[in-house]
């Protein structure tokens, strides 16, 4: 799946991130410009989650062809399972000191609904970081591609789908804390959440959940398997006359992306300490979707740069020039489909690579 | 022979209390009135009310209005704007300055002259009056009033007017002592179906401590079941009809909405992100055309929505026009490419808006023919604006109809979303075809907007609100089938409204976008699909 020379770099660069990163963050004096303050590595961290999003989005979109625009849905719902753990890690240390989180109590509820129970443990927590986004989108994927929806139809309908659910978690009776969601977060396993050594951690894990989604979906768009999903997108009626049933396949791809892009959310909720409805609009979604339409579609590296550049743009032009960034969004919606429909690894692979 | 000399004591006794109230009122009669003792002013009171005669009922009125002044030397005026007049003659009268002062009334004289006047206006000559005072008394029920509606009972002589007095009679007949007035008294309740009569009926069956019932008499009781009964199917139906009216209401505003983006996606298989921002940009030019009234022709700003609405069709189009034009045609063949272009245009076109016009929403207002609504039955009213947006949708419907079905381009659309080359074998130039149907949707887009002016916020992310919705009425509707958009929007907005009362706006979106995806499990291409060979449609 990757050739030698591929796998020593990769791993030279994973070691070098690993070393490097803690020392500059908490070594390396305040003063030094090799110093890596909190806000850099939170930046980063984010960006990183987004990329692995981006990653899910690209495994179906690029190589089985189905557009979701339901994928900040499966993110934001990693985010709200591991949020329940952070709300209840906070303890008697909340505005009420009580038992409950402060939005219950505000609510004036005296116990905790079903489905907080057991959040307290961060394993049973991680759990469901996985179990929630992989069975809804193991369910809605099963009454979609059963009745053999695609294309701009599935698009909608998962666009739909994303927006009953921010309504859902909009309303304080659902018990996510309504407009405000999750926030004030204090500890995580027993460490304080905003010191530099947990950001470093959390930092370390997320580059390394990057890496390892990377080649999760490496390994799996270069296996057998992931030549029938690639035949999906091609053309999936030839696909079935040859006698394969696409049901499974697409199923498969699906189910994993939406878990890879729940564990994507549950990275980012205790770097940005919040998570909220906003977080699962439609048109997060379809920022998702220009993230890999800017890097390049169908090939695994182009979300990852996709992600950094879209993100980062928009990290730098929301803080000088705030009534412009959605026209330049915009203009990018527009202009990659246009000029540059294999994104930006197409662009380089031109200059690059010799045909 | 017994009817005979029952009309012959009817008789009797009007011609009793006609000779009361022959005797016309006097200054005297009215003279304690002017004075401090309230004993000696609710005689007089009931003097006038027995006077009964037009004099008394202006005086009642004048006091209802607190318009009743005295002077000094105890004369008592009504005051009619500036000037005084005699209540008996009508007469202006002069007096000195300051020296009229309102007389005095406690709250027992004032409900007084509340139930004498709607007593005597029961037996105005005017039938409008009395049908207004018999509404009056529904409204406000006065166990007082009992007398004064027998005795316009037996007076009234139109039938309509007549059952209202029956009924009314029966409300102060409900605690007779005599069980058969009473049964009398519920049936005729029963059959008015007035949800507000429930009150009245319920101390009938309701049981005591002791397990026997407050009612003695079982067939009243049984009958007051009857009537709740009959009272409650009535509510339903009430309830029905005003869920259906708001049905069909929200189902008009997606039918809107939806048309355009059902024209598009059946021609060039589209999805158009930005068609919520046509709905906003024909809410928009709707807002400047108000704007345009209100400044240069003020006195015909109830009429700025027959400038609106070409205005707004032509403003949608243009937009869709040059989009069409400008960016989609290069992205044909790559539906999943083109909708992420149309989702940029809309962030664009979004921030344009809030550049432009603030982030605020603008105020559009109704003209003045729109306020109101027709009181369908006592707890329905139907809007005007909702029912001109009703007929308006129509009214699009029947163009959208004509157009395609009648009209050369139309006929050029519905070849080219049947089968594209061969529509261009046969010499249609199917890239102009798309532009006009494209622009021809946003248009109606436009439309939409217009009407959605008229009855919610204008700002802009006015097409986000709505944007899902339309998506979701093509899914159910299938494309390029008018019939197929109509069903779709009035099926989702009365299924909606349906469900709303029972677990709210947020769980009956998700139940109805639940509904969908059940159902495209049965018709994968909406209700109505348009029939092919292809595997690929």
């Amino acid at each position: 799946m990757l050739s030698p020379l591929s796998w020593r770099l990769l791993l030279i660069g994973v070691i070098a991130v690993l070393a490097l990163v803690p020392i500059c963050s908490m070594l390396v004096p305040e003063t030094s410009p090799f110093h890596l303050s909190a806000y850099a590595l939170t930046l980063v961290g984010k960006i990183m989650c987004y990329a692995i999003g981006a990653l899910a989005v690209d495994l179906v979109w690029g190589y089985c062809g189905i557009l979701s625009l339901g994928h900040s849905l499966f993110f934001a719902l990693g985010g709200y399972m591991m949020g329940m753990y952070l709300m209840r890690s906070i303890g008697l240390d909340g505005v009420y000191h009580s038992n409950l989180p402060d939005f219950m109590v505000f609510l004036d509820w005296k116990a905790l609904p079903w489905y907080w129970h057991g959040t307290e443990h961060f394993a049973y927590a991680a759990l469901l970081v996985i179990l929630v986004p992989g069975l809804l989108a193991w369910i809605f994927g099963f009454f979609a591609f059963r009745s053999r929806v695609k294309g701009v139809y599935l698009s909608i309908i998962t666009q739909a789908l994303t927006f009953a659910a921010m309504l859902l978690f909009y309303r304080n009776e659902t018990g996510f804390g309504g407009n405000n969601g999750f926030t004030d977060f204090k500890r995580i396993l027993g460490f304080p959440i905003a010191a530099i050594g947990t950001r470093t951690g959390i930092f370390l894990i997320t580059f390394v959940t990057l890496v390892g989604s990377y080649l999760a979906c490496r390994y799996i768009v270069t296996s057998k398997l992931g030549r029938v999903v690639m035949a999906v997108r091609d053309t999936e009626s030839r696909l079935m006359f040859l006698g394969y049933s696409p049901l499974g396949y697409k199923l498969f791809v699906w189910t994993f992306s939406a878990i890879l892009c729940g564990i994507a959310g549950a990275l980012y909720v205790p770097q940005v300490g919040i998570i909220n409805p906003s977080e699962m609009s439609p048109g997060n979604s379809i920022e998702m979707a220009i993230w890999v339409a800017v890097g390049g579609r169908g090939t695994l590296v182009g979300p990852i740069l996709g992600a950094f550049i879209v993100n980062g743009a928009k990290s730098f032009l929301t803080a000088s020039l705030s009534d412009y960034w959605l026209f330049f969004l915009g203009a990018m919606f527009v202009i990659v489909p246009l000029w540059l429909p294999k994104g930006v690894v197409g662009l380089l692979k031109r200059f690059f690579v010799k045909p | 022979m017994r009817s005979f000399l029952g009309s012959l004591g009817l008789a009797l006794l009007v011609l009793v209390g006609g000779s009361l109230s022959v005797r016309a009122l006097t200054a005297d009669d009215l003279k304690p009135l002017a004075e401090d003792d309230f004993g000696a002013k609710s005689q007089a009171l009931e003097r006038i009310i027995a006077a009964g005669d037009a004099t008394a009922l202006r005086l009642l009125e004048a006091m209802n209005q607190e318009n009743v002044v005295a002077t000094s030397d105890d004369r008592v005026l009504i005051q009619d704007g500036e000037t005084l007049k005699d209540p008996i003659t009508g007469a202006p009268v002069t007096v000195k300055a300051g020296d009229a002062q309102p007389i005095t009334l406690n709250n027992l004289l004032r409900a007084r002259v509340a139930s004498g006047l709607s007593g005597l206006r029961l037996q105005a000559p005017d039938r409008a009056v009395r049908e207004k005072a018999m509404n009056d008394l529904f409204r406000e029920p006065d166990p007082a009033a009992k007398l004064l509606i027998e005795a316009a009972r037996n007076k009234e002589t139109d039938p309509v007017l007549k059952s209202k007095l029956d009924q009314l009679w029966a409300l102060t007949a409900l605690q007779d002592p005599d069980p058969s007035k009473r049964l009398q008294a519920v049936q005729l309740i029963a059959e008015r179906k007035d949800p507000q009569m429930r009150s009245l009926l319920m101390p009938l069956v309701a049981q005591n401590k002791d397990g026997t019932y407050a009612e003695s008499d079982g067939k009243v009781r049984a009958a007051a079941n009857d009537a709740l009964k009959a009272i409650a199917f009535e509510e339903w139906k009430i309830e029905m009809a005003g869920t259906l009216f708001a049905g069909l209401s929200l189902g008009s505003i997606l039918l809107l909405a939806a048309l355009g983006l059902a024209i598009t996606y059946g021609l060039i298989g589209v999805i158009n992100m930005a068609h919520g921002e046509f709905l906003m940009i024909g809410a928009y030019a709707t807002y400047l055309v108000q704007e345009f009234f209100r400044s240069h022709l003020p006195s015909a700003i109830d009429w700025y929505p027959a400038a609106a609405v070409p205005a707004s069709f032509l403003a949608a189009a243009a937009a869709g026009f040059i989009l069409e034009r400008g960016i989609l045609r290069f992205l044909y063949g790559r539906p999943l490419e083109t909708l992420l272009s149309t989702f940029g245009i809309s962030l664009v076109l979004i921030q344009l808006v809030r550049i432009i016009f603030g982030a605020q929403n603008v105020e559009v207002s109704n003209p003045s023919w729109m306020n109101g609504g027709i009181a369908l039955m006592p707890n329905l009213t139907l809007p005007f604006n909702r029912i001109t947006i009703m007929v308006f949708a129509l009214v699009v419907v029947g163009i959208a109809s004509i157009v395609l079905n009648r009209t050369r381009l139309g006929l050029y659309i519905r070849a080219t979303t049947q089968n594209r080359r061969m529509a261009a074998c046969s010499g249609i130039r199917t890239w102009q075809v798309d532009s006009y149907a494209f622009a021809f949707g946003a248009g109606i887009a436009g439309l939409g907007g217009c009407a959605l002016s008229q009855i919610g916020n204008v700002g802009p992310d006015l097409g986000q609100n709505y944007i899902i919705d339309s998506f979701m009425v093509v899914v159910l509707g299938g494309v390029g089938q008018l019939a197929g958009t109509i069903i779709g929007a009035m099926g989702l907005g009365v299924i909606s409204k349906v469900i709303e009362p029972f677990w709210g706006a947020v769980l009956a979106k998700i139940a109805v976008l639940i509904l969908i995806v059940l159902f495209i499990q049965k018709r994968p291409r909406g209700l109505f699909a348009l029939k092919g060979r292809s595997v690929e449609v």
